[in-house]
């Protein structure tokens, strides 16, 4: 189980979060048009990345803040964590 | 019976209490203290199970959790439990075994014919042997194994035994109480960290309990109890014993077994019988020693013989002999401290020594106390069937190839000693990168992934003075990171005797004309010969030849077989040892009780059952009750005998024709405030949200970014920037994340904020042609009039002294209203309603009713709504906005989303207007068609119509806009039924929608 810095509420278990994907997807701006290639790269196209991943998780039986994670997907280890609001740098 | 094999003067058990139990249904006694195995040994006792594959005799091969042979079937308390090690279940007073694995009985075994037609069940013999014909599988071939092969048997009665679960967090967790265990333990502790030390054997001190050494001017034994009296007493640490470290995962979480009351005839009051701990630990330190290895030699397998050490700790710490006339066969001096602990206690032993000449002070003391050894010798085969009667033992060549001239010498047990294997199990399922060690020839830790360490023998230290140095050196280390204190511990003097370099000897040739079976695994009947024949046919990764021999997959996993296994893979395929490599080490190190994984959450206890306040009156009022997510509702209120049918179709009929209330609390509330409130509806949403006036109620939509249906509910304006949203019972916490999501990441400049308040409002739904009267005399001070609350209107009015919410909206079609209490006043709403209703004819109606009402109406939910399907599939393309933007509306001028034959909602009614049309059913053109007929759509939801008093359900059909009219055949295979339909409007009821207006 991993163990998840929150940035409200501190160290966690994993138990206590939900996750929920690519943290680096952005939703294309509403009214604005958009071509299928970028609107199905939003909707379905994912990466399945080895390695260092930005993702987000929602720490729902905490403070239900989404959170932004950078894991390791192959070790699981976990380098950084942000609030939704900070930018992946 | 006597004990005829246990000694007067020597072990730790405790003979002022003698507990009797019972084997394989005879009467035995052995002492507190005592292990099932020590016991049985001490009653002379040898033949416990027969083997998996071959069914051969099986009797013990360790004194713990390495023991492959003697898995019994316990029964305790009135319960029984399958495959415990005789060698760990410790005696307690009535205890009840039976040797699992054989049929009809242990010393007369059907299965032991295998045994003669064991050239019919080679490698893979799961694979190959029960293949052909394809027929005989279910009713011959699987019958057969499943009574003939097998361990023991799961219990089919519910385990009445507690068991829990804790979650702990320490500085160090220590696994192994042996030195290296002792030493940090106390090393960390003496500065401060918070310290776990985990033993899984009742006693603390490991080999210390049965090495002849000398600590600080103490035997091994006394200065392991000073050393835990010592931590027992100190704040800072856990001391616990029983406890298996059994699993390392991620983030330095590991999952320990505490075995509680198995050693008791029953579990105290308000204990439980395990408990499970989940410990977060900032630094491990695997202490968990080593296991000795096995020579292979033919026949290796008969009950008898037994690892040199686990002879020498049934001598030292139960006082029982394995044997009366042991032989010695080793390759290290291990055997020869077995041997003098023999000696010590009167019984003569012969050591065969597969070394040509070596030196130590170990060998000199054995030479000095006049023990018979015989160097370059080796056990060729034992002999005996139930029980070892005599070996037959050669000399061999200095290359170890050649045997000399074979003799036969009486014996009756042979412990072997074939070196020391460290225990890696945690370090490799942490993640380290094991290696191999040529000077021991096993695999040791390597680079830690995670904060681990391992200390000892399982780190292949093998000598007391080093292992004692450098685990009371990591132990300080380590807590002086963690503490910063720097308490310096003083070393003790250490005196054990010196050993000499084992030989790399692991298997004995076969002579001649021999073909014994050499056997590598114990549990699974893996022999020499089956690793050849897998080899011969391709297989080369070990991983391969481990899953198609089975060598080390059974409940021993392989502890004693593993790297003997290695060694002749490695021969064969003349590789070194760390180029084959060794399978991957997975959770559990040995098999952990289900009952302690589930802990308390069984039963009612899986999940939290969620009542409404008028839970008490549903059940007063014979109420039926159903599981809709977490909530308990009622599903009908029983009058007399009637049935589920009947009872619904009378609360539906009743709704129609007079007023019924429903429990209603249990839908999804979600509070929404803040100047962009409407903003954010209105993107959510499908429809325009921006204009909706105070006071008023609105039907929604959302979609999935996909552009499938989400979830649908009406959302009210309970004031200027207030909005109230009801979702699905099931989708409640669905939609608040959804929000949530939208609102903190892709949109946080809307200032808008939600919470659920699903408990913090009690509902009841009154729907029916009376529902306006009974509102009027629930509310005489309040204007619930037509024009005064219109369809779809809002209003807070006064319940005899409580606050309510009005919302006047429908879900069965019927003129309809929503009432709402906060939570606490729900009883006092219900019952009111139901007095006030009496002149009305009012009935309460349940979750059935409701279904029915909504289906004959063709109101789509859950069951249309299933995640597959999008706005114009459920009729509701009439709410999607041309105008305005909205999650998933890019997605729906996808292809197959407008294609003209696109599915749709339908009704569908039997043609004979009499038989009930299952849920799931399949839509086809032709129910005579080749298979696979062709689908043309499901049957979602079905009930009975009162209004048409006949079956109607709900279907999603292709092209369904223009399938009106049509006859289709509705195919169940599952229940066999094949019913002609025609096709009608999903609107079967006021399709004008005329009543709910009214
Ligand atoms: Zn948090």
């Amino acid at each position: 189980m991993l163990h998840i810095k929150c940035p409200h509420c501190g160290m966690r278990s994993q138990n206590e979060f939900s996750y929920g994907g690519d943290a680096s997807v952005k939703r294309p701006e509403l009214g604005k048009e958009t071509s299928d290639e970028e609107w199905n790269n939003f909707v379905y196209n994912r990466k399945s990345l080895r390695g260092k991943h930005w993702e987000l998780w929602q720490h729902l039986s905490g403070c239900r803040q989404w959170i932004k994670v950078e894991r390791d997907t192959a070790t699981h280890e976990i380098f950084n964590t942000l609030k939704a609001n900070e930018e992946i740098s | 019976m006597s004990q005829n094999f246990r000694l007067e003067n020597i072990g730790l058990i405790n003979r002022n209490k003698k507990l009797s139990f019972k084997f394989n249904g005879k009467d035995y006694f052995g002492y507190e203290g005592d292990t099932l195995a020590s016991a049985l040994i001490a009653n002379g006792v040898h033949l416990v199970g027969r083997s998996f594959k071959y069914h051969r005799p099986r009797g013990f091969f360790g004194a713990g959790v390495d023991e492959p042979y003697a898995i019994v079937q316990l029964y305790r308390n009135g319960e029984t439990e399958p495959n415990i090690k005789a060698t760990e279940q410790e005696l307690f007073e009535g205890l009840e075994a039976k040797s699992v694995n054989c049929w009809p009985s242990v010393n007369f075994d059907v299965g032991a014919i295998n045994n003669f037609l064991k050239i019919f069940l080679p490698a893979g013999f799961y694979y190959k042997t029960f293949m052909w014909p394809k027929s005989f599988w279910y009713k011959i071939y699987e019958p057969f194994i499943r009574k003939a092969a097998g361990l023991g048997v799961a219990s089919i009665e519910h385990d009445k035994e507690r068991y829990e679960h804790k979650y702990e967090y320490c500085d160090l967790l220590i696994a192994g109480s042996g030195p290296s265990g002792l030493a940090s333990a106390y090393a960390a502790a003496k500065n401060g960290a918070r310290v776990i030390l985990a033993e899984d054997k009742s006693r603390f001190g490991g080999t210390l309990l049965t090495s002849e050494v000398n600590i600080g001017n103490k035997s091994g034994k006394e200065w392991a109890e000073g050393i835990i009296s010592e931590l027992k007493e100190m704040p800072n640490v856990t001391v616990k014993n029983r406890s298996q470290v059994f699993g390392y995962y991620d983030h330095n979480m590991l999952v320990m077994s505490e075995r509680i009351s198995d050693h008791l005839p029953e579990t105290k009051k308000f204990h439980p019988k395990q408990r499970l701990w989940y410990i977060r630990a900032k630094e491990v330190l695997i202490s968990s020693g080593s296991i000795e290895r096995p020579i292979v030699f033919g026949n290796n397998d008969t009950p008898g013989v037994i690892l040199s050490s686990a002879a020498k700790e049934y001598l030292k710490v139960y006082g029982v002999l394995v044997g009366k006339n042991p032989l010695i066969f080793t390759n290290n001096d291990s055997g020869y401290e077995t041997a003098i602990e023999f000696k010590k206690n009167g019984v003569e032993t012969i050591i065969l020594d597969t070394r040509k000449n070596p030196q130590s002070e170990i060998i000199d003391e054995a030479k000095n106390l006049g023990i018979n050894i015989k160097f370059s010798y080796v056990v060729v085969a034992a002999q005996g069937y139930k029980k070892v009667r005599s070996a037959d033992i050669a000399k061999i060549s200095d290359n170890k190839e050649e045997l000399g001239v074979i003799e036969n010498i009486k014996c009756d047990c042979i412990c072997v000693s074939g070196y020391w294997t460290p225990t890696i199990h945690l370090a490799s399922q942490s993640g380290n990168k094991t290696k191999f060690n040529e000077d021991i020839d096993a695999f040791v830790p390597g680079i830690s992934k995670q904060n681990e360490k391992t200390l000892g023998a399982a780190n292949g230290i093998y000598t007391l003075n080093e292992t004692l140095k450098s685990s009371f050196e990591t132990g300080h280390e380590l807590a002086k990171k963690i503490t910063n204190n720097d308490n310096k511990i003083s070393f003790p003097n250490v005196v054990e005797k010196k050993s000499t370099v084992h030989d790399k000897f692991w298997c004995v040739p076969l002579p001649k004309g021999k073909n014994y079976k050499r056997f590598l695994d114990f549990q699974n009947d893996v022999a020499v010969s089956d690793i050849e024949i897998a080899l011969k046919e391709g297989y080369r990764s070990i991983e391969h030849v481990k899953r198609y021999t089975t060598l080390g997959m059974a409940t021993d996993q392989g502890k004693t077989s593993n790297l003997n296994g290695l060694q002749l893979v490695s021969k064969i395929e003349n590789k070194v040892v760390p180029n084959v490599g060794h399978t991957t080490f997975r959770p559990p190190y040995t098999p952990v009780s289900i009952g302690a994984i589930v802990g308390r959450e069984i039963g009612k206890h899986s999940k939290p059952t969620r009542k409404s306040p008028m839970h008490s009156w549903h059940e007063k009022n014979n109420a039926v009750f159903v599981d809709a997510g977490v909530w308990l509702r009622p599903r009908y209120y029983k009058q007399g005998d009637e049935n589920l049918f009947e009872a619904s179709k009378r609360e539906a009929k009743n709704v129609r024709a007079n007023v019924g209330v429903c429990d209603v609390t249990t839908l999804g509330k979600i509070d929404i405030k803040g100047p962009d409130a409407a903003e954010l509806l209105n993107r959510v949403y499908t429809n325009a949200w921006l204009k909706l006036p105070i006071g008023k109620a609105r039907y929604g939509v959302m979609l999935r970014e996909d552009g499938i249906v989400m979830d649908d509910g009406t959302t009210t304006r309970i004031s200027e920037n207030h909005y109230h949203m009801t979702t699905t019972t099931a989708q409640a916490a669905n939609v608040l994340s959804h929000l949530e999501y939208y609102l903190q990441l892709v949109w946080p400049e809307l200032n808008v904020n939600v919470v659920s308040t699903t408990e913090q409002w009690a509902g009841a739904a009154i729907a029916g042609p009376k529902s306006r009267d009974l509102l009027q005399k629930l509310f005489p001070n309040s204007d619930v009039s037509k024009e005064g609350l219109p369809f779809m209107g809002y209003m807070e009015a006064d319940l005899f002294g409580v606050k309510a919410r009005i919302f006047r909206i429908s879900f069965s079609g019927e003129l309809a209203y929503e009432v709402n209490v906060e939570s606490d006043n729900g009883n006092f709403m219900w019952e009111k309603i139901i007095e006030a209703g009496q002149e009305f004819e009012i009935q309460p109606y349940g979750t059935e009713a409701l279904s029915t009402l909504r289906i004959e109406m063709g109101h789509v939910a859950g069951s249309e709504l299933d995640g597959r399907t999008i706005p114009y599939d459920n009729s509701l393309e009439g709410l999607l906005s041309k105008k305005k933007d909205f999650i998933g509306k890019r997605s729906l001028i996808r292809e197959a989303f407008t294609a003209e034959d696109r599915q749709k909602v339908v009704g569908v009614v039997p043609l004979d207007k009499k038989t009930s049309i299952p849920e799931g059913s399949h839509l086809v053109k032709d129910s005579n068609a080749p298979l696979p007929n062709p689908k043309l759509g499901y049957i979602s939801a079905s009930c009975w119509s009162v209004e048409h008093n006949n079956p109607f359900s709900l279907a999603i059909l292709k092209d369904g806009k223009n399938m009106i009219g049509e006859k289709l055949f509705v195919m169940s295979p599952l229940k066999n039924k094949i019913i002609p339909v025609e096709i009608v409007s999903s609107h079967y009821v006021d399709p004008k929608g005329e009543r709910v207006r009214s």
